[in-house]
């Protein structure tokens, strides 16, 4: 479906990317995955014609981008990080307007749109101008906008960006329903954010891929565990039990430290730092101390640890 | 149905959508008018010189007209990124700058006809022709066209709104003053800067007092069409950056 070929662009003398070299298949899920400024939108934005590369090739199911950026516009739906709206104009106008610049017949896009505005939810809003919508309908009329002719390729931009839990997870709902019909490429500095939509991960950084596949396959091994959560229910005691508690949870074999209890709404929740998953040791101790347990979370390692262990590797890591 | 006249449908729908097109088109009509009225209903004088003085004061407010029209759009584009969206579609740059510059020369079209009873009162009241009112409303329009293109490329230069008017006036002043500068200027330096000045030859030698020559259509003709060739060169070279 795609295939890039050592792509780079350069500013002037300056090398903001590549070149890198990658391949999605037809169906796939691919999430862009790295810091600010890795690149990310620099190489969304060649894909979808929308910047041209300095070097390299871009092929999309056979068609060189470079050579027939309007043949490859056709196959492609693009969504920036900002969505290209226009605050005057109605949602749904607005739809049969990137319908027709899409070269949709009347006959197609009539029928499309109620489609389109059914999967993004936006039925309800269709008659609004779309600059009295809040950021959330925004997004989803820019993806709207991107899926309306019914590409094969759909290429979102830190879709999630500014947008709040809720809408984060309706946004997310909505790539999941997005990936039956198309070939989605997302990007996100947020690595539970893609890792969670996507088959599979493309990590950028310092303008070059650093790895490839997925989320186990980036960290190695398992998700590390590095961080467990622990809630009991706070006694009558002056300290609510915190001392017995604590003591419990520093005597558990692999727990490195034992932050300060939080005591919220009659609960005393602790951070516990540890160096492999001690969970089912840590429950076994607080219940054997007596201490009503209410919660126990895991927390996994975050993109800076598997980032920065990436890039402490030259030549990737990971494959 | 052609991207063409896609672009310029919305184009045109939000010029008249907006209010500022309208406040703007309201205040060049009433200044026309107060002008109208000082210039030309004072005194007695031969109904040509009067609608000669119209379409002098009219092809200021034209140019001005033009200017306050086109800066906004590419420069607007970018400003809110919905240029993403044309730069991602099966569009060229072409098909973008003609479809925004045909829905520009509508709207001017559309105000420019909304003077049209001044230029009537004088052909009831005196013995100008139609052909001649005619003849200075084309000219009129072209000498708009000439400006919407280059406030065009100037607003194609930049993603500011005034940024892109300082440029366009700058550019457009230029093109105006050229014939005063001509003058000061020897052979052959004055021959050719007289004829590509924009203002005094070919539309107050010419289309003003209702003479149509097929040298001053093509001069307005080839002006337009030369900027914009640089906006779409310029909209083409901004896909590196």
């Amino acid at each position: 479906m795609i295939k890039v070929t050592n792509l780079s662009k350069y500013y002037g003398a300056k090398r903001a990317l590549g070149p890198v070299s990658f391949e999605i298949d037809d169906g796939e899920a691919v999430g862009f995955l790295g810091l600010n400024g890795a690149g990310k939108t620099t190489v969304l934005r060649m894909l979808a014609c929308d910047l041209r590369p300095s070097d390299g090739s871009i092929s999309v199911g056979g068609v060189d981008a470079v050579a027939s950026p309007q043949e490859v516009k056709k196959r492609i739906g693009f969504v920036p990080e900002n969505p290209p709206i226009y605050a005057d104009m109605t949602v749904a106008d607005y739809l049969k307007f990137a319908a027709e610049l899409r070269g949709m017949r009347k006959a197609d896009y009539t029928r499309r749109i109620p489609e389109v505005l059914g999967l993004t939810h936006l039925t309800d809003v269709a008659g609004e101008v779309i600059g009295t919508l809040s950021h959330g309908y925004r997004q989803r009329v820019g993806v709207a906008q991107a899926i309306v002719h019914n590409p094969k390729l759909l290429i979102l931009d830190e879709p999630t960006r500014g947008l709040d839990p809720v809408q984060i997870i309706e946004m997310r709902a909505m790539i999941q329903d997005l990936k039956h019909a198309h070939t989605i490429l997302i990007s996100s500095h947020i690595l539970s954010e893609i890792s969670q939509t996507c088959d599979r991960l493309l990590v950028l950084g310092r303008g070059e891929i650093l790895g490839s596949g997925t989320e186990d396959e980036l960290t190695g091994h398992a998700p590390d565990v590095t961080q467990v959560i622990v809630a009991i229910t706070a006694s009558e005691t002056s300290d609510g039990g915190a001392a017995a508690a604590r003591a419990a949870l520093t005597a558990v074999d692999g727990v490195t430290t034992v932050g300060e209890a939080r005591r919220v709404h009659g609960t005393l929740t602790f951070a516990v730092a540890c160096e492999r998953d001690v969970r089912a040791a840590v429950g076994k101790a607080v219940i054997d101390a007596g201490l009503p347990l209410v919660r126990l979370d895991s927390v996994h390692s975050e993109l800076e640890q598997t980032f920065i262990r990436l890039v402490g590797a030259p030549g990737g890591g990971a494959n | 149905m052609s991207a063409t006249f896609t672009i310029y449908k919305r184009e045109l729908a939000a010029y008249v959508r907006s209010p500022v097109g309208w406040v703007v088109a309201a205040a060049a009509l009433l200044v026309q008018g107060i002008l109208f009225q000082a210039n030309a209903l004072q005194g007695e004088k031969l109904s040509a010189d009067v609608l000669r003085q119209f379409f002098w004061s009219m092809s200021g407010t034209t140019m001005f007209l033009a200017m306050i029209l086109s800066i906004r759009l590419i420069a607007e584009e970018r400003q809110t990124q919905s240029i993403v969206l044309l730069n991602t579609s099966p569009v060229s740059d072409a098909q973008i700058v003609v479809g925004k510059f045909l829905a520009a020369g509508t709207f001017l079209a559309l105000i420019l006809a909304l003077s049209v009873y001044m230029p009537l009162m004088i052909k009831v009241n005196g013995k100008v022709t139609g052909a001649q009112i005619f003849v200075g409303y084309l000219g009129l329009w072209l000498l708009g066209a000439s400006y919407l293109a280059i406030g065009m490329f100037a607003s194609s230069l930049t993603r500011h709104q005034l940024v892109a008017g300082v440029l366009g006036t700058l550019f457009g002043g230029v093109m105006t003053l050229l014939y005063p500068l001509a003058k000061k200027l020897d052979e052959p330096f004055k021959g050719v800067l007289s004829q590509m000045d924009a203002w005094w030859g070919h539309y107050q030698g010419g289309f003003m007092v209702g003479v149509l020559t097929l040298e001053n259509v093509v001069y307005y003709l080839a002006l337009t069409y030369f900027f914009l060739l640089l906006t779409v060169k310029t909209m083409e070279a901004k896909r590196w950056h």
